[in-house]
């Protein structure tokens, strides 16, 4: 095909998306004389451009838009709601002949003399209000390809002087139907090639972009790493010679390649709106086909993203809009029933966060009905009854994702086919992402999408330790505080931890949890406070180097499994580095879950009397005893403390043991709870101190597990003494211990 | 009917290997490597190849070989490509480019075992030693 037309197509392509979007923009705010600017131009230089290439029939299309739109820059014509649709259907009809030229390179048989008729009718102001006529893009009229080159010349408005079309003479009544007039053709494509030539030049001065191929970019990309390597080369040989003038030249030389690569690295992103900027057109259309009215709104839509992402969620992201449009918001009526705004809401939000994009599609509809997809989904088969019965109402809602389920009542032709979200979710698990929806009955659904930056830039700290370097992202980063003696680590059972103003704060030293062996530790090391989800924890280091910005690069399969590193990327000097993962990092040192992460608990017990099942507590210590997963709320703990196997006595038959100068009797919890005695394998007992009053009592464990600082809601589980119930905590049942009733049953002596 | 296939060689050990000189990407001198704290045995670090970050696999230890003698670090590297990406050995010293007659290679010896078994694909006698050709699968290669 002719590069030519090549260029035309892909540049027509990309100002339709903009023309689109502007036309929706214009809908919302008819006054906004730029917005109106914008579309002309696009429409004119597309015009302009047909006019050199000879394609006489999109030519009169964009032509008559043309005309129609200059009437409403003037303000001769308001905005109104059928000169939107006529409008959009031009855009349709451009770009269905674009893709017919693509494709055959010709400009096609189909005919818009409909639409280019209704255009003219527009044009007059008194035109009625009847938008029955949006003129399908492939209307099956038998009209000989003459008829809308014919139809152009009449639709040059008599009011616009200064644009459209000076040398026509006006037509003061424009023609209610085009006239087939065969030798029509022969005459229209002469005279807007003057016309485009002259316009042509002006409507390119807005584009401040060129298009390059990708393979160009990455193979630059790769230049500049080597570029890169040279000049460390150069300026360590350069620092052998003394020459001030190689000096400065090392130094501009490092000045300016470090500059290239940081802005090479930013080619390969583009923001989110990229995608989202075709949107509101989808919405809008959607939303009139169904009879809602619906605001699409964005938030973030400067995020970066790498351009794969962005192609690779593309169908997954308008599938959950269409979806959001035709289940999500309710018509005007129910909304107005509902008592809400008649014109529905629907947000599109994304941002970087824990390492991951996220993007969110919130719309303020009527939410899922959680009842009903549990129906359906055992109605299929999906789940057995009994199953459903367990789950939670989250658990439930994402059950939508299952293949083959629908909950719409009628198949629509917009969703509800049943294919559908599995395939989103199968879409977006493929480039390495997650996907769940909540939803909150009669207020809003929010779909939720996380992809993994791959290749996204992200902002970092790089950290020294034992002499390597790590990467650690900003968005898991609190703080970084040198340790020193105003900081120092301190160990609770064997546990290290700092106190940060006032708080006990778990450590790990990245040394210990990589394996790190070479080199030393230096005298003076660094804290940096980290986040993942909402647990912290400080991760010790020996330097704090620079805040850098980096392509992350994937670690290849043979480390893939490494869950403490989320990639590598190569460092300003070309020394590769690792990203380290902070989820992971936490779970290999069991800050999470599984062992002893414990704090010592100054707090004075209080009682629990009266606290049952429904209760919901804030904070929970978690422990095992006797082989099981138990909790006790951390405000009855008054100490952890850990003794000798052999300092345990016996009196009036009860173990007691010396602590703090006197007697304190020791109970069995898993005796009281009547499970089995594990008798601790290293000579060593853990034992929960609880105070009531001045009296106090060791509960015997097996090891403290973890500190939960989330809500968590008891259910209530076989009556047993001692026992409020059971909770899920860090997805693992787990027992709730009265300790104030375990107390007085089994140490009643003591307590009354 | 004989054919020709091109082999790349390279010394590891004392022993001579070849791979096929299709899967290889380049020969360069050794880099700096990025150690993986927690990586599986083999694998001894990332290197940096303009800008690509490659996996590098020590064969030594892959094929259940004697480490270097002295701690001497092998001063080649030989890039692979693979099906998964490329892949990085160090080596001890390159050889030529050979063109062996087709009829020259036999397959692994059934008493060989051990995990070099896996990645030979087979072995070829040239007139005064042999010569062990490697297979170019990435999951055998990199011990995954």
């Amino acid at each position: 095909m002719n590069e030519l037309i090549n260029e035309f197509l892909v540049e027509s392509y990309e100002n339709l998306d903009q023309y689109d979007s502007g036309l929706v923009e214009l809908e919302k705010n008819p006054s906004s004389k730029e917005t109106v600017s914008s579309i002309f131009r696009t429409l004119h230089t597309i015009k302009g451009t047909c006019g050199f290439l000879g394609l006489s029939r999109l030519e009169a299309i964009a032509h008559a838009g043309e005309n129609l739109l200059s009437l409403v820059r003037e303000g001769t014509l308001p905005f109104t709601r059928p000169i939107a649709t006529a409008l959009l259907a031009t855009g349709d009809a451009v770009r269905s002949i674009l893709s017919e030229l693509e494709k055959t390179g010709e400009e096609g048989t189909a005919d818009y003399s409909e639409l280019v008729a209704t255009l003219i009718r527009l044009q007059k102001p008194e035109a009625p209000e009847e938008e029955s006529a949006p003129a399908p893009a492939t209307a099956a009229a038998p009209a000989p390809k003459a008829a809308a080159p014919a139809a152009a010349k009449p639709a040059t408005p008599p009011a616009v002087a200064t644009v459209a079309a000076p040398a026509v003479a006006p037509a003061p009544t424009p023609a209610a139907a085009p006239k087939p007039a065969a030798p029509a053709e022969v005459k229209t494509p002469a005279k807007p090639k003057a016309e485009g030539s002259e316009h042509a030049p002006a409507a390119k001065v807005t584009d401040g972009t060129v298009r390059v191929n990708v393979d160009l970019l990455d193979r630059l990309m790769n230049l500049v790493g080597e570029l890169v390597l040279t000049r460390n080369q150069i300026v360590q040989l350069a620092g052998t010679i003394e020459s001030a003038p190689m000096q400065a030249a090392c130094h501009r030389l490092n000045h300016i390649t470090t500059e290239l690569q940081d802005r090479m690295m930013k080619t390969r992103v583009q923001p989110i709106d990229a995608l989202w900027s075709k949107f509101p057109r989808t919405v809008r259309d959607l939303a009139r086909m169904c009879g809602k009215e619906i605001r699409l709104e964005t938030e973030g839509a400067e995020t970066e993203l790498d351009r794969t992402v962005i192609e690779a969620i593309k169908d997954p992201m308008t599938h959950l809009l269409r979806n959001s449009v035709d289940h999500g918001v309710e018509s005007p009526d129910d909304r107005r029933a509902a008592g809400k705004n008649p014109e529905g809401r629907i947000l599109l939000r994304a941002f970087h966060a824990a390492g991951l994009v996220t993007i969110e599609i919130v719309d303020d509809g009527g939410g899922i009905k959680v009842e009903r997809v549990k129906t359906r989904a055992i109605e299929r088969n999906l789940i057995t009854a009994e199953r459903a019965a367990q789950m939670s109402t989250q658990d439930l809602v994402n059950l939508i994702f299952l293949p083959g389920f629908s909950t719409a009542e009628a198949v629509s032709n917009i969703s509800g086919r049943g294919v559908g979200m599995d395939v989103v979710k199968t879409q977006i698990e493929k480039i390495g992402g997650m996907v769940d929806m909540s939803t909150e009955v009669g207020k809003s659904t929010t779909c939720r999408i996380k992809i993994p930056l791959t290749l996204a830039i992200i902002p970092v700290v790089i950290v020294g330790c034992r002499g390597e370097r790590f990467a650690i992202p900003q968005t898991n980063l609190l703080e970084v505080i040198r340790l020193d003696k105003n900081l120092t680590v301190e160990t609770v059972h064997e546990t290290p931890v700092v106190r940060l103003r006032g708080n006990l704060l778990p450590i790990v030293f990245l040394d210990s949890v990589l394996n790190l062996k070479s080199g030393s530790r230096h005298e003076i090391q660094h804290l940096v406070v980290l986040q993942a989800g909402d647990r912290h924890f400080g991760l010790v280091v020996d330097t704090i180097h620079e805040a850098e910005e980096i392509v992350v690069k994937p670690l290849g399969r043979a480390l893939m499994s490494l869950s403490c590193f989320a990639g590598a990327t190569i460092l300003g000097d070309g020394h590769v580095s690792l990203i380290l993962d902070i989820y992971g990092l936490g779970t290999r040192a069991s800050m999470f879950q599984g062992t002893r992460s414990s704090h010592t608990l100054e707090d004075e017990s209080k009682s629990a009397a009266g606290k049952g099942a429904g209760t919901t507590f804030d904070e929970l210590l978690v422990f095992s005893v006797g082989g099981t997963r138990a909790a006790v709320p951390l405000d009855m703990v008054s100490r952890l403390e850990e003794f000798g196997a052999e300092q345990i006595e016996y009196s009036a038959g009860r173990q007691v043991i010396q602590y703090g100068g006197s007697i304190m009797p020791l109970i069995s919890l898993a005796h009281a709870l009547g499970m089995r005695d594990t008798p601790s394998s290293d000579g060593r007992v853990q034992t929960i101190v609880y105070t009531e009053g001045s009296r106090s009592v060791g509960l015997l464990i097996d090891g403290v597990e973890e500190i939960v600082r989330s809500s968590v809601e008891v259910q209530p589980s076989g009556r047993r003494s001692g026992v409020m119930g059971s909770a899920v905590i860090g997805k693992q049942i787990t027992e709730l211990i009265d300790t104030h009733e375990l107390v007085r049953t089994h140490a009643s002596e003591l307590f009354h | 009917m004989s054919t020709t296939r091109q082999l790349c060689t390279f010394l590891l050990d004392g022993q001579l290997f070849g791979i096929n000189v299709d899967c290889v990407l380049e020969v360069i001198r050794s880099l700096p490597i990025t150690q993986v704290p927690l990586a599986p045995e083999a694998v001894c670090g990332l290197i940096n190849l303009r800008g690509q970050i490659v996996t590098a696999v020590d064969l030594r230890k892959r094929l259940e070989l004697q480490p270097p003698k002295n701690g001497v670090m092998p001063r080649m590297n030989i890039i692979i490509r693979t099906t998964e990406g490329p892949l990085c050995f160090p080596i001890d010293e390159v050889g030529d480019v050979m063109d062996v007659d087709s009829h020259l290679f036999e397959p692994v010896p059934e008493t060989m075992t051990g995990v070099a078994r896996k990645l030979i694909e087979s072995v070829c006698k040239l007139p005064d030693h042999l010569l062990l050709v490697l297979k170019g699968d990435f999951g055998e290669l990199a011990g995954v």
